[in-house]
């Protein structure tokens, strides 16, 4: 004997069997995007102008791989670590209660998101090597107080010769990495603020000094809300590689393009295949960014194992 | 259990005085506990009790008085002529001693509950890691929290959560334990689990200053009730004997208050 025979079934209504609610207009966008794709394809399949299999020849140059390393890449990991490194620095500066370090944080924050990348490049690019063609670490003043007591030594450790060639690549990640410092520190500062209070309080009651407590406690909850857009700053400084022209880098993966389709005449399949490249690099990145937030997303995603696979499917965080 | 006088106290606050911007919160606390002695704080809120506990372990500074735990004043030096501020690492060594226990737990959320407990003991008293972990797991089953030291703070109900904060706290091995209302941020039914682990410890003699609304709590462990309103002691006794036979007034009111709140 069922539920509804005893109390009848209009009384207890059972399972439910709803039509869903129809959407043609999605039919219609669906078949429009099919028709443009159809054709799209269609003429990189037909037209001999796209030239794919010169595409790939180009792809696999050796100088456009040279200039994908040591200039895209090289460049852009020098650039993020100097950025990372200075824009936590600068973000610590910032919340500290020194009003020094305070005020020298905002004006550098102020100075380098005023000056666009491409400037920068370029000033760093001819001024260095015309104000410090030799750039020299050791004691501070130290050609000075070397003059001023007739001693032969300079307290010089290190030399660096800013006119070599081989030095543009530094010149350019440094130009690239000031810059980018003031933006992380900006994102460091969010995320630094974003922790809890009472985590400070918790780990000061513990007997952690504050530097611990900063790196143990703060850092590693604060990373939560730095990655995702330090994951986007990055890709953004792939693209800004290009930029590093300006200093001049002659090795770097659009300009080494551009001296291709130059020499070759076969300029659209060459630009393609920078595009590529570009698109391969940025997709390599946003794979990685997601690991990362899973990773310093620990204790605060969904606790167990098949929701965080399912979270990480659909790509949400 | 219970202090007695002629032995040193391990809290001796004398004449303490905090404001915040003009607001004199604490005007003038003298208050000594002893060894093995529980006490609890009771008090409206806005009377000064949470702050004053707070004071104890410098998580706020006193604006005048003097706060010893153990014999040593808290927070600064007064060897010299001047009385100095103590530097953070000096005023982080003073705290190793104290234990604190927060409303809102605050476990560290990046970390596993046996992370948690041996992260203090491993970074602050250089404790060896097998050591650390050791004593973590003893402190975790007299928590009742065996079986959680891989899960993270998040999967606990709030109960277990201040299970793990209050075997944390004594990872480092205080002489001195601070709850700040350790059960108002809990659901009523995860409370009972929260003071029984607290009543436990009080039973193993160890001293502890406890800002609470739960007055049963405070009536069968506590040594000592010290009642505030308004930054100052209004009284203190024996837990009992406030608790049934209240001297003053304001004391009086508040606990009527309270107690029919509770009986709800």
């Amino acid at each position: 004997m069922t539920v509804s025979q005893v109390a009848g079934a209009a009384e207890r209504p059972g399972r439910i069997d709803a039509k869903p609610v129809r959407h043609p207009w999605r039919w219609v966008a669906v078949g429009v995007i099919v028709i443009v794709v159809a054709m799209m394809l269609h003429s990189a399949v037909t037209n001999p102008k796209w030239d794919w299999s010169y595409v790939i020849q180009v792809m696999n140059y050796r100088p456009i791989l040279q200039g994908l390393w040591e200039g895209t890449i090289l460049g852009t990991v020098l650039a993020m670590i100097l950025g990372l490194i200075f824009g936590i620095l600068l973000a610590i500066m910032r919340l500290s209660t020194n009003p020094v370090l305070r005020g020298v944080s905002a004006v550098y924050t102020w100075f380098f998101r005023s000056i666009p990348r491409y400037v920068l490049l370029t000033i760093l690019g001819v001024g260095i090597v015309f104000l410090y063609p030799k750039l020299t670490i050791g004691l501070p003043f130290g050609d000075s107080i070397a003059r001023l007591l007739h001693l032969s030594t300079t307290f010089t450790l290190f030399t660096f010769d800013t006119r070599s060639v081989s030095q543009g690549i530094v010149i350019g990640a440094l130009g690239l990495g000031l810059s980018e410092a003031a933006y992380m520190a900006e994102i460091a500062r969010a995320g630094i603020l974003s922790v809890d209070r009472g985590q400070v309080e918790a780990a000061h009651a513990l007997g952690m000094s504050s530097a611990r407590t900063m790196r143990r406690i703060i850092l590693p909850q604060a990373m939560r809300v730095i990655v995702p857009p330090t994951g986007n700053e990055t890709i953004a400084m792939v693209k800004d590689t290009s930029l590093l022209v300006a200093v001049p880098v002659g090795m770097e993966l659009f300009n080494q393009a551009q001296i291709v389709a130059n020499r070759t005449y076969r300029i659209m399949p060459v630009y393609v295949a920078a595009t590529l490249w570009y698109l391969i690099v940025c997709s390599v990145l946003m794979v990685g960014q997601s690991y990362l937030e899973r990773r310093f997303g620990r204790g605060f995603s969904a606790p167990n194992a098949k929701a965080q696979r399912l979270l990480s499917r659909t790509g949400e965080h | 259990m219970g202090g007695t006088e002629d032995a040193r106290p391990i809290v001796r606050a004398v004449n303490v005085a905090k404001a915040f911007h003009h607001l004199e919160v604490l005007k003038g606390i003298d208050l000594e506990v002893y060894p093995g002695e529980v006490v609890c704080l009771l008090g409206p809120s806005g009377s000064g009790k949470t702050t004053f506990l707070r004071c104890i372990n410098m998580l706020e500074t006193i604006d005048g008085g003097r706060i010893f735990v153990d014999g040593v004043l808290m927070g600064f030096d007064d060897s010299g002529p001047h009385l100095r501020h103590l530097s953070d690492s000096a005023k982080s060594a003073q705290r190793r001693e104290i234990g604190m226990v927060f409303q809102r737990f605050n476990l560290f959320p990046h970390m596993t509950v046996l992370e948690n407990i041996i992260e203090a003991p491993l970074q602050v008293r250089g404790v060896a890691r097998d050591a650390a972990i050791a004593r973590a797991r003893d402190l975790l089953s007299m928590v009742g929290l065996s079986d959680k030291e891989e899960n993270y703070p998040s999967q606990l109900s709030g109960g277990q959560q201040q299970r793990v904060a209050i075997a944390r706290a004594l990872a480092m091995d205080p002489k001195l334990m601070l709850f700040d209302e350790p059960t108002s941020a809990l659901d009523p039914e995860l409370v009972g689990e929260v003071l029984r682990v607290m009543r436990d410890l009080a039973e193993q003699g160890m001293t502890m200053i406890v800002v609470t609304h739960e007055i049963a709590f405070a009536r069968d462990v506590a040594d000592r009730v010290v009642f505030m309103d308004g930054g100052v002691i209004v009284e203190q006794g024996p837990a009992r004997d406030i608790i049934t036979h209240p001297r003053e007034e304001r004391t009086r009111q508040f606990l009527a208050r309270i107690l029919s709140d509770q009986a709800e």
